[in-house]
């Protein structure tokens, strides 16, 4: 990332600007509707928020945030939403009461504040390690519309791929695996991999899986469970 | 916005011009003997020749080893033939499983139809015209099977062409569905195309019955023991580009 160094008069003109450039754009409604492409994976709660340009949720190359680990390793998304609700975003939580399962849309309404001029959004995928799907900063059209804006998979960077059922919690090896998905999950992989030597967010490279359901590498099925990009769909009417 | 050309005539038209000239012939000539007849007939004068609409569409196969089979376009009304989670048609599954699309294209919301010759291979283009005077037939639906697959197809549905001005072109790179009607087992005898030959269609719906997005191939080379095929089958989104040109 590059910093740009202003002085402040300069800096507090831009501020200015920025306040009278504010002013002339109202709060929006906006009506979103997720939809999950994929036929094999699940997406934990969905979170979605309108914040300012300078936030962000994820930024691609750079590391995680803790509360961002914790929702792409266990699908918890308190920690994000305290850190959302800190900058003033305008947030909507898990519109699908749960899990967003294959190819289900959930839609849901926000109103944006005319500071919140960005879009953000993610959710867990499983079956993964660290697999979320996002949606970084983008940029709410000011002129009334349905827009159609499709998501890759990332992958946070702060967990190993071993692709075997293990836990949800930050920081311990292993996929979550919540109860509606127990019976599509392999066992008794022995481990794709142990090593994480990509620590910045970036596009997952997909899961390997493998065709045994009670031995194997893997604890993935690799003929319903791995995924093509984009694996979601937001619809986005700004009214 | 609006773009006027001078529409060719078709001979049902001329004929139809024609007729329409004699009966303010026969009009007019009544109007010598009796004004009443002459104004009746001026109420019913004015019929215009329908509008004609015509497309070029273009194709083209992004793959490596994936063969399209025939490509169905069809003009329709404000509708999707198919939906990211709801169950394919039966026609939708006859296309995707067998890349047969005679009952896709016999659909009755369809009101203008065609169907490329043959299957378009890897790298190759097909460009078809397409034609209607019906005024309702501005969505567009494409779809093709990947013949090396169970049930892999690409295409759109339902986009609005309806403000196309004449010679305006739209493109689109399309990512690949599956109908969610047959298991992706990749197994000797279930797929269609030319690496197995094997059956296309079947009746029978034992995967999630749901339309998604594919999630690939996985091939013998790549862990699906089952498989008939290899590295060379698997693709990536996008699988086909598509062009289409308002041509009239």
């Amino acid at each position: 990332m590059k910093v740009i160094k202003q002085s402040p008069i300069k800096s507090a003109l831009t501020v200015l600007a920025l306040a009278f450039a504010s002013s002339t754009t109202m709060a929006q409604e906006l009506s979103i509707t997720v939809t999950n492409l994929t036929q094999g994976l699940h997406f934990t709660p969905v979170i979605t928020a309108a914040h300012t340009s300078d936030n962000h949720i994820f930024i691609a190359s750079e590391m995680a945030s803790t509360e961002l680990q914790t929702m792409a390793e266990g699908g918890d998304i308190s920690g994000l939403a305290n850190m959302l609700t800190n900058a003033d975003a305008n947030l909507n939580e898990n519109p699908a009461m749960g899990l967003l399962a294959p190819a289900m849309s959930a839609s849901f309404s926000l109103t944006n504040d005319s500071a919140n001029t960005h879009l953000s959004l993610v959710a867990m995928v499983l079956p993964s390690n660290d697999g979320f799907v996002g949606l970084d900063s983008w940029k709410i059209p000011e002129e009334a519309g349905t827009y159609t804006v499709f998501l890759n998979a990332y992958d946070a960077g702060t967990e190993a791929n071993d692709e075997i059922r293990g836990s949800g919690a930050p920081g311990e090896a292993g996929m979550p695996v919540p109860p509606p998905l127990d019976a599509s999950i392999g066992m008794n992989g022995t481990g794709v991999t142990d090593m994480e030597n990509n620590n910045k967010v970036h596009i997952h490279r997909g899961s390997l899986g493998d065709d045994n359901m009670t031995a194997g590498k893997s604890d993935i099925n690799n003929s319903v469970q791995r995924w093509l990009n984009p694996v979601a769909k937001l619809t986005i009417t700004v009214q | 916005m609006l773009t006027f050309t001078t529409p060719k005539k078709s001979t049902s038209k001329l004929t139809l011009q024609l007729l329409i000239a004699s009966v303010f012939t026969i009009g007019l000539a009544a109007c010598n003997d009796n004004n009443k007849v002459a104004e009746e007939v001026v109420v019913v004068a004015p019929v215009t020749p329908a509008m004609e609409y015509s497309y070029s569409i273009t194709l083209t196969n992004l793959t490596y080893a994936q063969p399209l089979s025939p490509v169905a376009v069809a003009l329709h009304g404000d509708t999707k033939m198919w939906q990211v989670g709801q169950s394919a048609s039966v026609a939708l599954e006859k296309l995707a499983e067998g890349g047969d699309n005679a009952d896709f294209i016999a659909l009755t919301s369809n009101m203008a139809t065609i169907s490329s010759e043959g299957p378009v291979p890897p790298g190759a283009s097909v460009t078809l015209d397409i034609n209607t005077t019906e005024p309702m037939a501005t969505y567009l639906t494409v779809a093709t099977m990947l013949v090396n697959t169970n049930d892999a197809f690409s295409g759109l549905t339902g986009v609005d062409i309806s403000t196309l001005v004449l010679n305006q072109e739209k493109s689109w790179r399309l990512n690949v569905y599956d109908s969610g009607t047959e298991l992706n087992n990749e197994a000797v005898g279930t797929i269609p195309g030319p690496v197995d030959g094997g059956v296309g269609y079947d009746s029978t719906r034992d995967d999630i019955d749901l339309v998604g997005y594919h999630s690939g191939v996985v091939s013998k080379d790549d862990g699906l023991s089952s498989s008939v095929l290899t590295q060379a089958h698997r693709f990536d989104n996008p699988a086909v580009k598509l062009t289409i040109t308002r041509t009239k």
